[in-house]
């Protein structure tokens, strides 16, 4: 099959790395080929960050460019609007709704865009945006965040949910696991 | 065996567990640092922090020589600090195998250079592996031992960033421990005084010539033939796997796995089975320029640029391809550069600094984002400790003048990397430097690692712990102050009383990272928007959970530790903590 991209962007520390690794888990249990891209160091302080997760017969890059994504998952509203030009022609971004002030923002030297969903959509994107961190926070903790997107990224993909509920057992603690699968689950509704 | 899906750095230190290595002493360095924290997490192998990359290179050295496998690993800039070991262990061999790992950082992620450290290769004479995924780096990690020992090398391993920071999938091994190689004095082969040294020279050179003879034929220079023979590429590393993604199995391939020395002939040969040869690598021309020397038309830097990381896009762009293309908003958005994080001990310092308009010469480390405004309290980052020897030499040059203006500010481990002989000079040279050292009890930017300051090891097993008041003193320091930089007026007051002292002086700005796990942190703070006076005070410490709503501050509760730094900017008493109401 040919080379399914996921980006998955959001700011440092918003526990991305967590998403891909679920990914990466699940996808090798289906046997594919597949390459996951981090960023670690310094960008990881507050900054935008960007993971790619590639998966297909036979990956080479481990990098997603424009135009070549499938999803955009991301983590921050701003964020998904930074990298919506990497978003394939029919590509899809499933969004939190959250924002968070970067700093030109906070200090004055720029504003926040209004209205970011719809401007997306003018774009030509197809957007799917809710409140994740609400639905982290029901599931008893705000940091379930990546999780919940996931539940909510599962809904376009052909795997179980069962297969999803396994990635996330093999990917957490064991005392966090009861959370994620809430997470998950309300996230998939 | 099982297959897994490793990060390139953790699978270098799957391979070099499979291979039977002992000893690994590293300093951390993004993107490096993970190869070390995974080795270390396997019991047969001994792992520690040294102090810098040479402490490290010295120690593998060591460990080589006593006879078991080794290894140290660095970024690229960290190879400039240990290329003097390197430069001579190339001339006295090694015992048993030794492994070095360089990752360079084309894009420059988290470094203050781009640096190619291929160069080091040929100019110590060492060969040099390069994997293009994370498979690659288990096996070349591996190889590298094997060539080590069968050439009596070093050997370096050149990672790049998105070979270490990408997964991929990988087949595991069992681990085989080589017997321990005796040590046998050999002072002709490990004396490198200048008689010794000019016969191990000549053993140097034929050592490159039979390792080109071992390249023509090794698999890891593959010729990948393709459908015509209208086009050629020399790629290696991340490079390779950008020029299969576009041309799959229709271009020609020569892949490089050994970067250093070159396969002479089956270049040769590659060119003569193509119409048009391009070179297809990141950063500097060196394949290209090598295969120019040997009078063959090329191209590469004509098409490819000599700055920043590659991709698929920009490589079919440059051969003649359509790139796709998506499309982004039609508005600017506004950047998100990377900020110190709510409850940094560094942020009341910088605030301090740039209140007082201080020129601050600076260093490696999370606080060079002191310089980010709104604080924009650094003057200059370099390298590993030059913020101390830079300001002996600024306070030299305006000898005589009065400046009591200039500091110079540097971390705990950078401190202990290569601060500490800048300020054995500032002492014994006698100059009136203000040394601000941000002890935070750890390595921050790289990601938390332990270092001889903090009071454990790698292992995470409590460790000698340096006194660095203690140490300051002994090297000649008479003035050392301590001051916890949460308290921004006693801050204020020492920082002067040092600037404005006739001698030289060190003061310790002492609080641990918020972000280490055994910090506490205090409930968020609130503000009371009837007393905020929309003066924005509190917005000049760049505090990323501070923000204005409605024309008043407002605190992102879910990023405040409490710190409180924003309370002693409010003149109205508006921030409050969790205990008032």
């Amino acid at each position: 099959m040919e080379t399914k991209n996921i980006m998955i962007v959001g700011v440092g520390g918003q526990g991305s790395l967590l998403a891909s690794k679920l990914l990466g888990r699940l996808l090798l249990t289906k046997g594919y080929d597949i390459k996951v891209s981090e960023v670690h160091g310094m960008s990881q302080r507050g900054g935008s960050v960007v993971t790619y997760v590639r998966y297909g017969d036979k990956v080479y890059s481990p990098v997603i460019d424009k135009g070549e994504a499938d999803f955009i998952v991301s983590f921050e509203l701003l964020e998904a609007a930074r990298w919506l030009e990497f978003l394939k022609p029919g590509g899809k971004i499933v969004t939190n709704i959250q924002q968070i002030n970067p700093m030109p923002v906070i200090t004055g030297a720029a504003q926040y865009p209004q209205d970011l969903v719809q401007k997306m959509k003018d774009a030509g994107a197809d957007v799917e945006a809710f409140d994740a961190l609400s639905v982290a926070e029901q599931a008893g903790s705000p940091k379930a965040v990546n999780i919940a997107l996931m539940g909510r990224l599962s809904k376009f993909f052909d795997f179980t949910e069962e297969e999803w509920l396994q990635a996330i057992r093999d990917s957490v603690p064991p005392k966090h696991i009861a959370l994620n699968e809430k997470a998950f689950q309300l996230g998939r509704k | 065996m099982a297959k897994k899906l490793l990060l390139g750095n953790d699978a270098v230190a799957r391979g070099l567990w499979e291979a039977g290595c002992s000893v690994v002493s590293s300093y951390p360095g993004t993107p490096s640092t993970e190869v070390t924290e995974s080795a270390a997490k396997y019991p047969e192998i001994y792992a520690e922090w040294a102090p810098n990359e040479k402490v490290a290179m010295e120690t593998a050295f060591g460990a080589a020589l006593a006879g078991r496998r080794s290894f140290c690993g660095m970024k690229h800039v960290g190879l400039n600090v240990a290329a003097d070991p390197l430069f001579t262990i190339s001339y006295t061999g090694v015992n048993a195998g030794m492994v070095i790992v360089v990752a360079d950082d084309a894009g420059m992620h988290s470094s203050q250079n781009e640096q190619d450290s291929r160069h080091y290769a040929e100019s110590a004479k060492v060969p040099m592996l390069e994997p293009s995924d994370s498979a690659e780096a288990l096996a070349f990690a591996k190889l590298a031992y094997e060539l080590s020992e069968q050439f009596d090398t070093p050997v370096l391993l050149k990672m790049c960033t998105r070979v270490a920071h990408s997964q991929s999938v990988v087949e595991l091994s069992d681990r085989v421990l080589p017997e321990q190689v005796p040590y046998e004095k050999k002072p002709q082969k490990y004396i490198m005084a200048p008689a010794n040294a000019k016969r191990r020279h000549p053993v140097v050179e034929e050592r490159t010539q039979k390792l080109i003879q071992w390249a023509e034929t090794s698999e890891i220079n593959r010729w990948e033939k393709g459908a015509d023979r209208k086009l050629g590429i020399v790629t290696s590393s991340t490079s390779y796997q950008y020029v299969k993604e576009v041309f799959g199995d229709t271009a020609s391939v020569l892949k490089l796995g050994m970067a250093w020395p070159l396969p002479e002939q089956k270049i040769r040969d590659f060119a003569a089975s193509v119409d048009r040869l391009v070179v297809v690598e990141e950063l500097d021309p060196f394949f290209e320029n090598y295969i120019k020397s040997l009078g063959l038309k090329v191209e590469g830097k004509n098409l490819f640029p000599m700055i920043d990381e590659f991709s698929q896009n920009l490589v079919r762009e440059k051969l003649g391809m359509t790139a796709p293309a998506g499309k982004a908003l039609a508005e600017a958005i506004p950047g998100r550069p990377p900020v110190m994080c709510a409850g940094c001990p560094h942020r009341g310092l910088f605030f301090v600094l740039s209140k007082l308009k201080l020129t601050v010469l600076g260093d490696i480390g999370c606080y060079t984002l002191g310089a980010v405004p709104p604080l924009g309290a650094v003057d200059t980052t370099i390298c590993m400790g030059a913020s101390i020897s830079g300001l002996h030499g600024f306070s030299k040059a305006n000898a005589g003048a009065a400046d009591h203006k200039t500091v110079a500010v540097i971390g705990d481990s950078t401190f202990m990397h290569s601060g500490m002989t800048g300020l054995v000079n500032v002492a014994y040279n006698d100059s009136r430097a203000t040394v601000i050292i941000l002890d935070n009890s750890i390595t921050g930017m790289t990601g938390h690692q332990q270092n001889p300051t903090t009071g454990f090891n790698l292992k995470g097993d409590p460790a000698s712990k340096v006194d660095l008041e203690a140490l300051c003193k002994a090297v000649g320091i008479r003035r050392v102050r301590v001051v916890d930089p949460y308290d921004l007026k006693q801050c204020e007051e020492v920082i002067k009383e040092e600037t404005a002292a006739d001698e030289a002086s060190v003061i310790i700005s002492r609080r641990p990272c918020a972000l280490l796990k055994y910090v506490k942190h205090n409930p968020p703070f609130h503000v009371d928007a009837q007393k905020c006076k929309s003066c924005r005070a509190c917005m000049k410490i760049g505090c990323p959970a501070l923000f204005f709503q409605d024309g008043k501050a407002a605190v992102d509760t879910t990023l405040c530790v409490g710190c409180g730094v924003c309370k002693q900017l409010c003149h109205f008493g508006a921030l409050k903590s969790s205990e008032e109401a």
